[in-house]
């Protein structure tokens, strides 16, 4: 059975009863039980999926079923969901299981979601290749040799290994976007305060944002609807309902304006990239897009920014884990002190990644540093913020390659922070404004691997950017 | 040469009595099973959110009126990074450059008796932490308790215009009467609801004019007033002997940590300022920008009540009664309420302000406990003050009735007539009681002959017992010494 079913395929797989969820969710089981060894995508599994998926056919039977019932969903492990270890790739919360769960999480749950299990990640979000988790690396399904990205790249795998048709990832730089651009699969990054962060392990709060991966941008649209909205749990969540969620018929290219970021195809861009993102722009125009080169000169000062704000919060942010309360406890000896349990935990909990990040937050952070950088780089966060804003005057959306370069091998990069740092590029001032944007397969290079170009919207118009990805993806081969 | 004299300014904390915690929903009470009031929220478990408690805004927004501070426009919390065992989050939400409350005052009178102005800096929301516990259980273990944690705060700050520990005694007292009077804390310092650190440094005269500021000591979490005033004082005499030792003087680098010893009387050096730690502080990202709107400001102006200083000046207007008994009611906001409840029953004023400051606050202080849960009500006192002054029953007989009004719950008019109570008042019985106690008393009345002024009072003392106390103390004096001419 071919499990590259979309939503809506699905379900009319199951309304035509071609097939009961059931068996599907045992071909499901199966695919990934003999291929998620070498693959790795997921931490955690639900052992309970085919009695769920049973409730499901019963619901469908008995017309009680719900927008989404019986659909399957892979769940970032840094998402809570109840009942299912809570683990952020890390040693520090191996055994953790949460006392709650995600706002998304419960309302997708009343939407008829099936959760499929818990996917790897980079540890506590921290990286671009799913290679710093704890419980080992995930490997690319397009090509095994290579990473899948990161930080959501156990959820990228998922999808486009067939083990589920759409997953929730979390991008707090580009950790949804660019893994699904590795796995040629779609990513979305909604706008910041669309969907609660209630239950999602903090990396950059003022960054974070839950996130989608799935085949087409449909699916993206049917999941978000269904957990959008303002919730009392989350203070920064938002009420405002982005118009036109479901209603991609009605949408066009015509006269559509599209930006294209000069310096993002820039001489530092891989020319496969470019030549596969430039194709792509000039079939938009063949079906009536227009599109021009803008320029963002404070492009370049986005690393650095995102270098000092999201290190700087998730300094703070992961100073919770200290070993008193949950998750790992280094208590060896016995006579132990706090100072020493405390040290002995972090330093046997966290990996060299978040290690270093904790250190650089610490240190943006401190007396006499503070103005030279933390203070300076909110100002010019601003500063970009203001120059995507004025943009949109003038354009309906923004497009860039979702990464400058091709997806790196397996350990290719690991060691060189720096150079993973700056392939962050394209992604990282999308956060930086709290931006939606989305990254669709765009081609793929002379060794097969896939390519993704990113669109970006202006703030809560969240449909029309989905509208626009699944008119591109349908239309503009 | 003038004497040394200490620049002073407190950190007060005062733990508000909301319902729920700062950013959570737990209850916020004081003591109860350990860690049974905590939940993922208020113990920092990955993914959780604060979400601001709207009455904690509110209740110091009508902090910032009562002390005629500045109420920010906008105001933004910040994150203060340390790390300590009672701290889940790894920080303490705080407020550092936008505090919700900006300038005020306290007035008090200064060691002269003229008043004076102690400044507010700033008041700002926190959270609070929990407690560490440990206990003598031979395990050498220490336990934490979070149930405080996340308990919400105000901070007040004074600026550094306090010059003696008198002084200071005063503007805490005033502080912790505006904070009762608002009804937003209990102010209880040995629950902790009231919490002081006194920042104290010397400013030392020389002999060429000039003066010299000794290095600030911040004294922290001093638990009662009286100790503040120890505390203060301690530190004049060894700042002044510490620079006559070290001649060191305030450079803005040195300020140094004290902690004070309860036992001993003493502070304790803890830290100097490379010591401390770097709190790190940046803003709050879960928590938005608040704006303070007009609409919400005026809606707390209507909260507010009249303030100590007022109440005080009224009382004794309105009541005519003295300005020690004024201050003396309207430093407990509930018993000056009492008081002109009483008022609304009885004209004597005065005496009724005498009652409630001597027998009914005696009662209190034995007790140990408020006004609020004193038996008897306003409207029975006020009866009873009028019966007196009425010369229907005496002073003598007013205790008895009072006595019973508290066993009985009954009112004195009542009492008074089921025990036949009423003051002895007519001539001939008075006189028959006096000639009879003058009979049977042959050696008192010889001893007054003889000057002895105390034979009266004993005399006197044996009408009273004679008529059951009824007799009027008055007129039973005026026959006893026409009697003895």
């Amino acid at each position: 059975m071919n499990t590259f079913l979309s939503y809506k395929e699905l379900t009319n797989s199951i309304k035509q009863k071609k097939i009961s969820f059931k068996e599907y969710y045992e071909t499901l089981q199966q695919k990934i039980i003999s291929n998620d060894k070498e693959i790795n995508s997921f931490i955690t599994v639900n052992e309970k999926v085919l009695d769920q998926a049973s409730e499901a056919d019963i619901r469908i039977a008995n017309g009680t079923n719900r927008l989404l019932e019986g659909m399957p969903l892979a769940v970032k492990d840094n998402i809570a969901v109840y009942d299912m270890k809570l683990t952020c790739g890390s040693k520090m919360l191996e055994n953790f299981t949460p006392p709650y769960q995600a706002t998304v999480i419960d309302r997708l749950q009343n939407a008829g979601i099936i959760f499929t299990g818990k996917t790897n990640m980079d540890e506590f979000a921290m990286g671009s290749t799913t290679e710093t988790s704890h419980f080992g690396v995930t490997k690319n399904p397009v090509n095994h040799n290579f990473v899948p990205g990161g930080s959501s790249g156990g959820s990228a795998a998922a999808v486009a290994a067939g083990f589920s048709p759409a997953a929730l990832g979390s991008d707090t730089g580009g950790s949804v976007r660019q893994p699904a651009s590795f796995c040629g699969i779609v990513g979305y990054k909604p706008t910041y305060g669309l969907l609660s962060r209630y239950g999602l392990t903090a990396f950059g709060s003022s960054l974070d944002q839950i996130g989608t991966l799935s085949l087409n941008c449909e699916d993206a649209a049917l999941l978000t609807a269904s957990m959008l909205g303002l919730d009392s749990k989350d203070s920064t969540s938002s009420s405002i309902v982005p118009e036109n969620f479901y209603n991609f018929q009605s949408i066009t290219i015509k006269g559509k304006k599209f930006g294209i970021i000069a310096e993002t195809m820039s001489e530092h861009t891989d020319p496969q990239v470019k030549s596969i993102i430039n194709a792509k722009i000039k079939e938009i125009e063949k079906h009536g897009g227009i599109a021009e080169v803008v320029s963002i000169p404070e492009l370049e000062y986005g690393v650095s920014i995102y270098y000092i704000i999201a290190p700087a919060e998730a300094s703070s942010n992961l100073s919770r884990f200290d070993g008193i309360r949950y998750g790992l406890q280094n208590n060896t000896d016995k006579n132990i002190d706090v100072k020493t349990l405390v040290t002995k935990t972090r330093t046997e909990g966290f990996g060299s990644e978040v290690k270093r990040r904790i250190i650089t937050g610490n240190f943006v952070l401190s007396s006499g540093y503070y103005d030279a950088y933390y203070k300076k780089a909110q100002k010019a966060r601003i500063l970009l913020s203001d120059k995507f804003k004025s943009l949109f005057n003038t354009y309906d959306f923004l497009i860039t390659p979702t990464s400058p370069v091709l997806p790196f091998k397996l350990g290719e990069n690991i060691d060189d922070p720096l150079k993973l740092y700056t392939a962050d590029l394209c992604t990282i001032p999308v956060n930086l404004s709290g931006l939606p944007a989305i990254s669709i397969p765009a081609g793929v290079s002379k060794e097969g691997l896939p390519v993704g170009m990113q669109i970006i919207a202006p703030s809560f118009k969240d449909g029309k950017l989905l509208g626009i990805g699944e008119y591109i993806l349908r239309e503009v081969k | 040469m003038n004497k040394p004299y200490p620049i002073i300014g407190l950190e007060v904390h005062v733990q508000l009595k909301t319902k729920t915690k700062a950013f959570c929903r737990c209850e916020n009470k004081y003591g109860g099973i350990p860690n049974s009031r905590v939940c993922p929220v208020c113990m920092g478990m990955p993914g959780m959110l604060p979400v601001l408690n709207e009455s904690v805004l509110n209740d110091a927004i009508v902090a910032g009126l009562a002390f005629g501070s500045q109420i920010a426009s906008i105001t933004k919390f910040d994150r203060k990074n340390y790390s300590y065992p009672d701290l889940p989050k790894g920080y303490q939400i705080s407020q550092y450059d936008k505090p919700i409350c900006s300038g005020g005052f306290i007035e008090i009178e200064d060691d002269n008796g003229t008043l004076k102005h102690i400044n507010i800096t700033r008041i700002h929301i926190e959270e609070d932490a929990g407690k560490l516990i440990h206990l003598e259980d031979g395990t050498n273990n220490s336990y934490v308790d979070y149930n405080r944690c996340g308990a919400p705060l105000l901070e007040t700050v004074s600026e550094p215009d306090i010059r003696s520990s008198d002084e200071a005694v005063k503007y805490l007292k005033s502080l912790k009467e505006i904070f009762e009077y608002i009804e937003i804390s209990d102010c209880n310092m040995e629950e902790g609801s009231l919490r002081c650190d006194a920042n104290i440094s010397m400013m030392i005269p020389l002999s060429d004019g000039t003066e010299i500021n000794t290095p600030i000591s911040e004294v922290k979490n001093i638990n009662s007033f009286s100790n503040v005033k120890k505390a203060i004082e301690y530190e004049i005499i060894r700042q002044v002997e510490e620079y006559h030792k070290t001649k060191e003087v305030n450079n803005g680098k040195n300020k140094i940590t004290r902690g004070f010893d309860d036992s001993k009387g003493i502070t304790v050096f803890q830290r100097s300022k490379e010591g401390e730690s770097d709190y790190r502080y940046f803003p709050e990202p879960d928590l938005p920008h608040l704006e303070i709107t007009e609409e919400l400001i005026n809606k707390s102006k209507l909260r507010l009540p009249e303030l100590p200083q007022n109440k005080r000046n009224r009382l004794e207007n309105q009541y005519g009664i003295t300005q020690y008994d004024a201050t003396t009611l309207s430093a407990d906001k509930k018993l000056s309420d009492y008081f002109e409840k009483c008022c609304k029953y009885t004209t004597n004023y005065k005496k009724v302000a005498n009652f409630i400051l001597t027998d009914i606050c005696s009662i209190l202080n034995t007790e140990n406990i408020s006004i609020i849960d004193f038996s008897v009500s306003a409207e029975d006192i006020a009866q009873l003050v009028n019966l007196l002054s009425d010369g229907t029953i005496s002073s003598w007989i007013a205790k008895s009735v009072f006595e019973k009004m508290r066993l009985t719950n009954k009112n004195p008019l009542s009492i008074v007539e089921e025990e036949s109570l009423l003051q002895l008042n007519n001539d001939d019985e008075l006189d028959t009681i006096v000639i009879k106690v003058l009979s049977e008393n042959q050696k008192s009345v010889e001893d007054y002959k003889n000057g002895k002024d105390n034979a009266l009072k004993y005399l006197m003392g044996q009408v009273m017992k004679q008529s059951k106390g009824k007799a009027n103390p008055v007129k039973t004096t005026e026959m006893l010494i026409e009697r003895l001419k």
